[in-house]
């Protein structure tokens, strides 16, 4: 019987994978990309905890429609600061872009 | 609904999921990671269906597949260079096998909240028409909620377009 | 009816030069005359408050046993409790009187001596802002009132004394003074603070009712240190050795901020707050011996210093200084009444020497040598009358005001110690010599063709004359009218006069002055060939037995030498192990530091992530706590 945990490992295993993207990853696409998963992964999250803990309520559902429009702001403003800065400085490697530090 | 057919439908669907979602991560070519970025979705929304929440899963197939993953294969276009080859590399600076220790850290620490959570199960209500249900809740409780995240679509999309279209100086 | 105002009113003495301060201080400095006209209004108004309350004393027969308080709670928290208000008993009534008196004749001569002065306003604020301290020592309640006041006297000098601050002489003046008598106050507020804990209590009369009882109780031992602490004050103030060193500097002021200085404020608070005070002093014989010997050495010391002095202000001065000691040396044998009364008639002789000293060097500006002056008294006859009458006083002639005055504190003296009687007679002596050498050289000879003086003008000839008038019956007057009743401590004493001790002073003052005139006037004796013959003893005093140079060597030697010590230790010490090893430490840390902040985002992730599973697994998982409030919450 696939259960309520299975849901979760799998949203578990997504969201690891988008963290290693987003800590690995050379081009800022890349780590955007990675980012999506890992609010896929929370999106499925959502959705289960929904199905399963208040079935009647949908405020999971709800939840997760939020965060998808919240992920697609995101994504829109994620790529036109990367077009900017491709734009600027000719580069999307998140190593170069290094002024945060002293 | 049959349980073998829905175990089946479960594994299949994670099983491209979780592929899917590695190869994003691990292919060196920005567009492949993109279009199995996109494989992943579609696996996603695969998993919503089985969570009977099938209009999440036709939205998740309209906004990922439709407008996300297009626009990351766009943006791929518009910011590659000659080769196609190493557009998504790994960052060499990074240690990438303590990253991997550290993700797969994360996965039996949370495997291991799940195991050890008592939850609370309310048995698996059906419902119908969710749609409907779901127009319901957002135009009356989560109201506020809605008009938020329409004015916050706006400035997004009026701050994507300054953004990349730059300001006259 | 007027006396019954006054003296439940004597609080405006002090305020109504109070308030001259500020309205000339701030609003009419660039008006000479009107600031003129207002500062001394009001102290010509604080002036006949003061004549009532001196009326009123006598007329409602307050004496110095039950004198008249009047006060409001100024301070009151747990364990200390300070009043401000207005003590007035026949000592006060008369300080009231004559200070006042003397400010606000001050005031007038300065409208000559000032004329044209660029600081005529702000002078007369600081004259009136004096005025208005000493007003208010005099009426204190208890110790802390009168530490108020008392250090807005030395205040008021300092800003007096430099009041010409573009002359580095004056300014330095000033700070002498100014430092010199902290030295004195700093005692003077230790030996408040001992009274506060050792009685609880700063007021003059409850502290007046439990000392006897306090030394009848723990003996004198404690008290003793604590009225000599006291003392340090006076003994800074009123110019005693070996803080007497500012007094002479003091000079570079105006001359009648000397005056003033030297005559009725400042000064004379010394001895006021012995006299005040004396309720503590009376029952402590140690404590008296030293005032005694410090007032007759300093007398006899500063007598000797003006000898050889030249500067005809710093000779006033050092008369002041002796005449101060006597004032001390009264008190320290017991008698209040003669040490006020001298207080009194000095106050009234040395403004007036004082004020016609202004009146030659108005006469002649830019100098103060007395040997450049002579034959003044042809063209300054009101000057040399003024005087000559100063001199006489001072030296003790009668029937001048100091003779009554300087006769009672050496009976008063005679009847306690011969060796102080002794050194108080050789310097009345010496006083009625370098004053008679005074006026000799400076009125009498031949007129100096480069000088041309002149007479001083109304203004300032006014309060000579005034002066002069009280400087020859302020010592009768008195004395016919029992001063001794009302300005007392204990029981009231009746001297009259002790013949013998009258007739030793006067012979000796006359001898003292026809002494000066052999030397100085028709010179049957040559003044330089003495000078020549007793070397040592004229270097000595001309330069003030060294004790400026004394202190000056100290302070380089100790001083500084503890200064250059501390910069040593500063360079080599402080700065170069403690700074840099502060300094280094924090740099080292950094680097180690600062090798995380690389500014690589994925690696701030990383370690973000790492943590958080590391606080998610302790938090949860091995926390049994948490996990059993996460359980509970479906």
């Amino acid at each position: 019987m696939i259960g309520m945990a299975h849901f979760l490992t799998v949203a578990a295993i997504i969201f690891a994978i988008g963290l290693y993207g987003v800590l690995t990853k050379r081009t800022i696409i890349g780590i955007l990309m990675s980012i999506e998963l890992m609010l896929n992964a929370v999106n499925i999250n959502l959705i289960t905890f929904s199905h399963f803990i208040t079935p009647e309520a949908l405020t999971g559902q709800v939840f997760a429609i939020f965060t998808i429009t919240v992920a697609a702001a995101e994504v829109a403003v994620g790529l036109a600061m990367v077009f900017r800065v491709y734009h600027d400085r000719n580069t999307v490697h998140a190593a170069r872009l290094d002024e945060m530090h002293w | 609904m049959n349980e073998l057919a829905y175990n089946a439908a479960f594994f299949i669907f994670a099983a491209i999921t979780v592929a899917s979602a590695i190869g994003v991560v691990t292919k060196n070519d920005l567009v492949h990671s993109a279009l199995l970025l996109a494989l992943c979705f579609i696996g996603v929304s695969g998993l919503y269906v089985l969570l009977q929440a099938d209009f999440l899963a036709a939205v998740q197939i309209l906004i990922y597949n439709g407008a996300i993953a297009i626009v990351f294969v766009l943006g791929t276009m518009l910011t590659r260079r000659s080769a196609r080859h190493g557009t998504n590399d790994t960052e060499k600076n990074i240690p990438s096998r303590l990253v991997a220790v550290v993700s797969g850290l994360f996965v039996v620490v949370t495997l291991g909240v799940i195991a050890t959570t008592p939850w609370h199960y309310f048995g698996e209500g059906v419902v119908e028409d969710t749609p409907s249900l779901i127009a319901q809740f957002i135009l009356t409780d989560y109201m506020v909620a809605m008009e938020a995240a329409a004015v916050l679509l706006l400035a997004a999309m009026i701050g994507a377009i300054v953004l990349a279209k730059g300001v006259e100086e | 009816m007027f006396n019954q105002y006054a003296l439940h009113h004597a609080w405006l003495i002090p305020l109504l030069p109070a308030f001259a301060f500020i309205f000339v201080g701030f609003f009419l400095r660039r008006l000479p005359a009107v600031a003129g006209f207002v500062s001394i209004c009001m102290s010509l108004l604080s002036f006949i408050l003061s004549l009532g309350v001196g009326y009123g004393v006598i007329a409602r027969q307050i004496t110095v046993d039950n004198p008249l308080v009047q006060k409001i709670p100024w301070v009151s928290i747990a364990g200390f409790q300070a009043d401000m208000g207005v003590y007035v008993d026949p000592i006060s009534a008369m300080m009231l009187v004559v200070v006042s008196l003397v400010a606000l004749l001050v005031q007038i001569y300065s409208l000559g001596y000032m004329r044209g002065d660029n600081g005529f306003g702000r002078f007369f604020a600081y004259l009136s802002l004096f005025a208005a301290s000493m007003l208010g020592l005099v009426i204190a309640v208890n110790f802390v009132q009168l530490f108020v006041f008392w250090e807005l006297v030395g205040l008021c000098s300092y800003l007096l004394i430099g009041f010409y601050f573009n002359k580095v002489s004056a300014r330095e003046a000033a700070k002498k003074a100014f430092i010199t008598t902290r030295i004195g106050d700093f005692g003077l507020l230790i030996g408040i603070l001992f009274l506060q804990i050792l009685f609880g209590t700063l007021d003059f009369q409850q502290l007046a009712a439990t000392v006897p009882t306090y030394v009848m109780q723990h003996g004198t031992a404690l008290l003793t240190i604590v009225a000599l602490l006291i003392f340090l004050g006076p003994i800074g103030k009123s110019g005693q050795f070996p803080l007497h060193v500012w007094l002479p500097d003091a000079m570079e002021g105006p001359t009648p901020v000397s005056a003033l200085i030297h005559a009725a404020t400042m000064v004379v608070a010394g001895v006021y707050l012995v006299a005040r005070a004396f309720f503590l002093f009376s029952v402590l014989p140690d404590a008296m011996a030293v005032i005694a010997w410090i007032g007759a050495f300093t007398a006899c010391f500063a007598a000797s210093i003006a000898f050889t002095q030249r500067d005809i202000k710093r000779i006033l001065a050092y008369s002041t200084i002796s005449q101060l000691g006597y004032m001390m040396l009264a008190l320290g044998v017991g008698s209040v009444t003669a040490s006020m009364f001298h207080l009194m008639t000095h106050a009234f002789f040395k403004a007036l020497m004082f004020l016609a000293a202004g009146a030659v060097l108005h006469a002649l500006p830019e100098k103060n040598d007395i040997f450049t002056m002579g034959g003044l008294r042809h063209k300054m006859p009101v000057t040399f009358a003024a005087m000559t009458i100063g001199v006489l006083a001072i030296s003790g002639i009668p029937p001048f005001a100091g003779f009554f005055s300087k006769d009672e504190i050496l009976l008063a003296v005679a009847q306690v110690s011969t060796p102080l009687y002794t050194i108080a007679v050789v310097t009345s002596f010496m006083t009625a010599f370098y004053m008679a050498r005074l006026l000799i050289v400076v009125f009498c000879g031949e007129e100096k063709p480069e000088n041309q003086p002149h007479e001083a003008p109304l203004s300032m000839r006014i309060p000579l004359i005034v002066l002069g008038v009280l400087a020859v019956i302020g010592g009768y007057i008195p004395y016919a009218n029992n001063f001794g009743d009302w300005v007392r401590f204990g029981a009231a004493v009746h001297e009259g006069i002790d013949f013998s001790v009258a007739a030793t002073s006067t012979v000796i003052a006359i001898l003292a002055m026809c002494l000066a005139w052999f030397i100085y006037g028709n010179g049957m004796v040559r003044s330089d060939k003495i000078s020549r013959r007793f070397r040592i003893f004229y270097k000595v005093s001309f330069h003030k037995y060294y004790i400026d140079e004394l202190y000056l060597w100290f302070n380089h030697t100790f001083v500084d030498g503890f200064g250059k010590l501390l910069y040593w230790l500063e360079l080599h010490f402080v700065e170069a192990i403690l700074i840099k090893v502060a300094a280094s430490l924090p740099v080292k840390l950094g680097n180690v530091v600062r090798k995380s902040q690389n500014g690589n985002l994925q690696r701030y992730g990383l370690v973000m992530f790492g943590a958080m599973i590391l606080v998610v697994v302790w938090l949860v998982l091995l926390n049994p706590l948490f996990n059993g409030v996460a359980g509970g919450a479906y």
